[in-house]
């Protein structure tokens, strides 16, 4: 089996967000860039399909150089190779086109990445790739076992699951707990550091044009009630806050 | 030129939702000088799908083809891209959510349309078409031109106040042609919660923590959801020891909920939790520790031990 697993390179989730350049560039100064949550665990599941049937895991960012250290990780992890498409990934649109052109040239069984990256949290690459490439798509995907050329899976959806059953080739956004993460070890680290990674040049165009960015307004002082006056709380809620 | 939301149903009713998309779809038509028509997927009457009209809508498209009644992803896509080109459709609106956003990606991908989620506001059409969305799991927000000439908008809930008015929509039967390649992936079976409120769906919830000392607690905070029609949710080292479903993980890297009011319970408030509830309109935090990082993104705060304050509180509720 061939599974094609893509990978964000995107700011630890303790990272204090900025921006710079008059707000219209992430700040990436003191930031640590770790593999997409998400998508380690497709990369995990995918890692653990390969040991079960035998195949190949080929890891793809969509991403600048600097994201090369997230890619030699994933294959510490047991990816066997790599392909970088060299751009910054512009929007959801442009970024599922690099990957079902890269898709398109080699023939996977199963497109796997996480159910959305978690600096953009659009949770739609996965679709607009399967649309593209004229399979079907499913996310968040939260079980996948293979039998023969049927994925069987389940799906998570608002206040329940579904299961599910499809033929391959499918692309999949992954979420816990479809695997365990897996964490390299010595022999991974070192075998990673020759694994192929290929660097492809990007085609096509965006749809958006991001113009600036915004952080939050601060918040307001926080109103404190004593323990011993606690349902006050009840009466601010209705009268002040109004949420009751 | 005109405006297309796609609705969800839930037992044949509207869900909160969508009616929420349909009147932000309606503002945004407002905006453009021309209608917004709604798409209701699935088994509902004419006299609930009238209902979107007193959330904006003029005209609701029902297409009820008995193979449609799974949710499924293909099919769903087709129908709502057919309705787009009988209605000359340029914006289509839809509520975030997980049949919601598979569904819009794979009509963008159809339309070459821009498309982009967690939208936070109505756009800003004064030089363009820009809206502005959240992102960093609401650490931030970036404004964005939509280039194309179809827009898809996945709009967060809370985004919108919404105003009622008495309108009424008209009701036309949809008949999509679809395909037998629509219906590929089968759905064996479905497992849905009842009874409980949707936390995605919630205005307001009631979340805790490892505060709570053991699943075996829960009842308090159930009883306080229960008594004021809330959500239960939970931080994330909860859910990772088992003690609540994942379904009820909020946070970075569980459910990102925007409520009324969220009521967080024995939770710290590691930054990643604060990523997850931080849109919340009105924030109250109980932990004994006053130094709680949670205070500080918090509207209301209460010092104490959340089995002496929870109680207390479900019994004043009760007692309005």
């Amino acid at each position: 089996m061939k599974i094609l697993v893509c990978v964000t390179s995107v700011p630890d989730t303790t990272a204090k967000i900025s921006f710079t350049d008059g707000d219209t560039k992430f700040n990436k100064a003191g930031v640590t860039f770790i593999t997409g949550p998400y998508d380690d665990y497709a990369l995990s599941r995918a890692v653990e399909l390969k040991e079960q049937t035998g195949g190949t895991v080929t890891v793809l960012n969509v991403g600048e150089a600097d994201s090369e250290q997230v890619i030699r990780k994933c294959l510490a992890i047991g990816a066997d190779d790599a392909i970088r498409v060299n751009c910054e990934p512009k929007d959801s649109y442009f970024t599922a086109v690099q990957i079902a052109t890269i898709a398109s040239e080699e023939k996977y069984d199963l497109i796997l990445m996480g159910r959305e990256s978690i600096d953009y949290n659009s949770g739609v690459v996965h679709g607009l790739v399967g649309e593209i490439l004229g399979i079907p798509s499913l996310s968040p995907v939260m079980k996948l076992n293979i039998e023969g050329t049927t994925a069987k899976m389940t799906r998570e959806i608002e206040g329940g699951k579904e299961e599910i059953e499809a033929s391959l080739p499918l692309v999949l956004g992954c979420q816990e707990p479809i695997a365990e993460w897996k964490i390299p070890n010595m022999r991974g680290i070192m075998t990673a550091r020759t694994k192929p990674l290929r660097v492809v040049e990007p085609v096509g165009e965006d749809m958006t044009f991001t113009e600036k960015y915004m952080l939050p307004a601060p918040k307001g002082a926080c109103k404190m009630i004593p323990a011993e006056n606690a349902e006050e709380l009840i009466a601010l809620l209705r009268s002040e806050a109004k949420v009751l | 030129m005109s405006v297309l939301i796609f609705t969800e149903l839930d037992n044949g009713a509207l869900k909160k939702s969508s009616l929420e998309a349909v009147y932000y779809g309606s503002e945004v038509a407002k905006m453009k000088g021309t209608i917004a028509t709604v798409l209701a997927i699935g088994n509902s009457t004419d006299d609930e799908l009238a209902k979107a009209g007193n959330f904006g809508a003029s005209k609701v498209l029902h297409a009820n083809d008995p193979r449609l009644a799974l949710g499924n992803i293909q099919a769903y896509a087709d129908v709502l891209s057919m309705a787009v080109s009988q209605e000359g459709a340029t914006t289509i609106i839809l509520a975030m959510s997980s049949l919601g956003n598979a569904v819009a990606a794979r009509v963008a991908a159809k339309l070459k349309a821009s498309i982009v989620s967690n939208v936070t506001e109505l756009p800003d059409f004064s030089n363009g078409f820009k809206v502005t969305r959240s992102i960093y799991t609401g650490k931030a927000f970036a404004k964005v031109e939509m280039k194309g000439e179809k827009q898809i908008l996945a709009v967060k809930k809370n985004a919108i106040s919404v105003v009622e008015s008495s309108n009424s929509a008209t009701v036309e039967t949809f008949t999509p042609t679809l395909k037998d390649s629509d219906f590929v992936v089968k759905v064996t079976g479905t497992h849905k919660e009842s009874g409980t409120i949707l936390l995605p769906e919630a205005d307001l919830v009631v979340s805790a923590g490892r505060g709570l000392k053991g699943p075996e607690n829960w009842g308090i905070v159930e009883d306080l959801a229960n008594a004021i029609g809330a959500a239960t949710a939970c931080s994330k080292p909860v859910s990772d020891l088992d003690w609540r479903p994942h379904s009820e993980h909020v946070g970075q890297t569980g459910i990102k909920v925007s409520p009324n009011l969220y009521i967080a319970a024995g939770i710290s408030g590691a930054i990643q939790h604060l990523a997850g509830v931080n849109s919340s309109k009105v924030i109250v935090v109980i932990n004994k520790d006053p130094e709680a990082p949670f205070f500080k993104a918090a509207d209301y705060g209460i010092v104490g031990d959340v089995f002496d304050i929870l109680p207390r509180l479900t019994k004043a509720v009760k007692a309005l």
